[in-house]
């Protein structure tokens, strides 16, 4: 049900781990639902200089927490917003119908680590 | 080691049924030779059944399409023949989907349906069950076995109440018939769904024992085969193999349940032993031979499904991520278990293709898997972590 890039994803996640001093922390989900997923940021210059993630859930949450960080690497902040659910599916190779809801929340996750970082910049001011 | 999925057939099995297919094709409904053989058969395989399940007349085995079809014209049929006695039907909060679901449409219907809670282990409570029984209960329908969590009902017990109470007892016993030994007359049942292929039979072909005297009418309509209850032209291959995996189960049950029970007991106690914060689900020893349902905390089991399938072990889960409707599992919930803790459930059925080989390779496994997931979630704590 799940393609070999999800899969490779799953097997072999990338930039798994936590980032100590993050300068934005976005969790999505909910352990209830089976998914829970926390994305940390490293921002440098309006870049995300690095990017980490934690997950609890399926296949389909880990690989998607996976690539995001692949997508997401290097990006400004700007570029890193307009990445949506639908490029990470895409990026994998699409997801089965029943996971695009539940387990895509990567971009979700991406983006409230951003707004997190955004407001603690904001708050510094 | 997902037997409860689906089970291979018994070449054996199959062997018995081949010749029903080209050379004994015949419709036992016509009064001719080819007729006769087809009857024969038929009947053949109604007294195998008979035989395992110590029913007393060949009369009150009725083939079906399977388990689903089985527990469907078991509720659905005794409900609505007995309306003028009463509408209450009493069930319990952990039966598979195919009694619950026929349950729900009955309420639709103007019945009223109890869904008795069951302890940490899924054992019916038996005073609560009484009680719940009133004079306008006309059935009572509670599984032999669950073949999700193994736990073993006390089956005789309840049928005792129920009959006392006056009212039919229905036991759905698709997970435990061929696995464990089922008298219908000693232990009260008045109407038990058995299923082909959870004895290594094939697929699309059940049965339903119906005590005689049993009020019952018939949910399908047609030529009046099946003594009326089940229309439509009988699946004498699929019948015939039925018959053939109910004589192999009576003979070989005794030493492969033991065979079996040790497996499961050796599964479970290296996984406990093995693997820090992992549970057993259900009874620990009223349960299905086969039956091995384990939970780990912090991590999801479609995770563990896919890592276990890299290694080649097949196995299930309760979690909601593996299911169709994203609920995890009504039994999981049903035994008291929190949604966290039922999505981290791993379910592994052993069949007659195991060994001690297979298991210890599966258990071997584990701990790096769990370990592995476990240090890509967030709920892990971090002492675990080191």
């Amino acid at each position: 049900m799940y393609t070999e890039k999800v899969l490779d994803h799953f097997r072999n996640p990338r930039n798994m781990g936590e980032i100590p001093n993050a300068d934005g922390v976005g969790t999505v989900g909910n352990p209830v639902c089976g998914d829970l997923m926390t994305i940390y940021i490293k921002v440098n210059d309006n870049r995300l200089e690095d990017i980490k993630f934690k997950t609890f859930g399926c296949g389909a949450a880990i690989a998607t927490s996976s690539m995001i960080t692949e997508l997401a690497k290097g990006k400004t902040l700007e570029e890193a917003l307009k990445i949506s659910r639908g490029d990470v599916a895409d990026s994998l190779g699409g997801l089965p119908p029943i996971k695009m809801h539940c387990s895509n929340l990567a971009a979700d996750g991406l983006h409230a680590a951003i707004q997190d970082y955004l407001k603690k910049k904001e708050a510094h001011k | 080691m997902d037997h409860t999925a689906g089970m291979p057939l018994d070449p054996r099995v199959l062997d018995a049924m081949l010749p029903y297919f080209i050379e004994k094709y015949g419709n036992p409904s016509s009064p001719h030779s080819w007729g006769n053989e087809a009857r024969k058969a038929m009947e053949d395989a109604r007294a195998k059944l008979l035989n395992l399940i110590e029913a007393k007349k060949p009369e009150e085995i009725f083939f079906t399409s399977g388990g689903t079809e089985s527990n469907n014209i078991a509720i659905k049929g005794v409900a609505n023949r007995n309306k003028d006695k009463g509408n209450h039907i009493v069930t319990t909060s952990i039966e598979h989907m195919s009694v619950i679901n026929p349950c729900k449409a009955l309420i639709k219907q103007g019945f009223n349906v109890t869904f008795m809670p069951v302890d940490k282990y899924g054992v019916v409570d038996l005073p609560a069950l009484e009680k719940a029984i009133t004079d306008k209960t006309t059935l009572v329908s509670v599984m032999y076995a669950n073949g999700e969590i193994g736990t073993i009902q006390p089956v005789k017990e309840i049928g005792e109440i129920v009959h006392r109470k006056g009212a039919f007892f229905h036991v759905d016993a698709v997970a435990a018939c061929g696995q464990v030994p089922i008298n219908v007359q000693t232990e009260n049942i008045d109407l038990m769904s058995i299923s082909s292929n959870d004895m290594y039979g094939p697929r699309g072909v059940g049965a339903l024992y119906v005590r005689m005297g049993t009020r019952i009418e018939p949910i399908i309509q047609g030529g009046g085969q099946e003594r009326g209850l089940r229309s439509g032209t009988e699946n004498i291959p699929g019948i015939v193999g039925m018959g053939k995996a109910a004589e192999i189960a009576k003979e070989e049950m005794k030493a492969e349940g033991e065979r079996l029970t040790k497996l499961r007991d050796r599964l479970i106690k290296s996984v406990l032993e093995s693997v820090p914060h992992s549970f057993l689900n259900g009874h620990p020893t009223q349960r299905l031979p086969n039956n091995a349902n384990l939970r780990f905390s912090f991590i999801e089991g479609e995770s563990l499904i896919l890592s276990l399938d890299m290694l080649g072990v097949a196995c299930s889960s309760g979690s909601a991520c593996t299911s169709k409707t994203l609920e995890p599992s009504h039994v999981l919930l049903g035994i008291g278990l929190k949604h966290e803790e039922a999505h981290g459930s791993l379910l592994f059925t052993l069949g007659k293709q195991n060994n001690e080989e297979d298991v210890d390779y599966a258990v071997s496994a584990l701990p790096d898997i769990v370990k592995r997931l476990r240090a890509i979630s967030p709920l892990t704590p971090k002492e675990l972590l080191t």
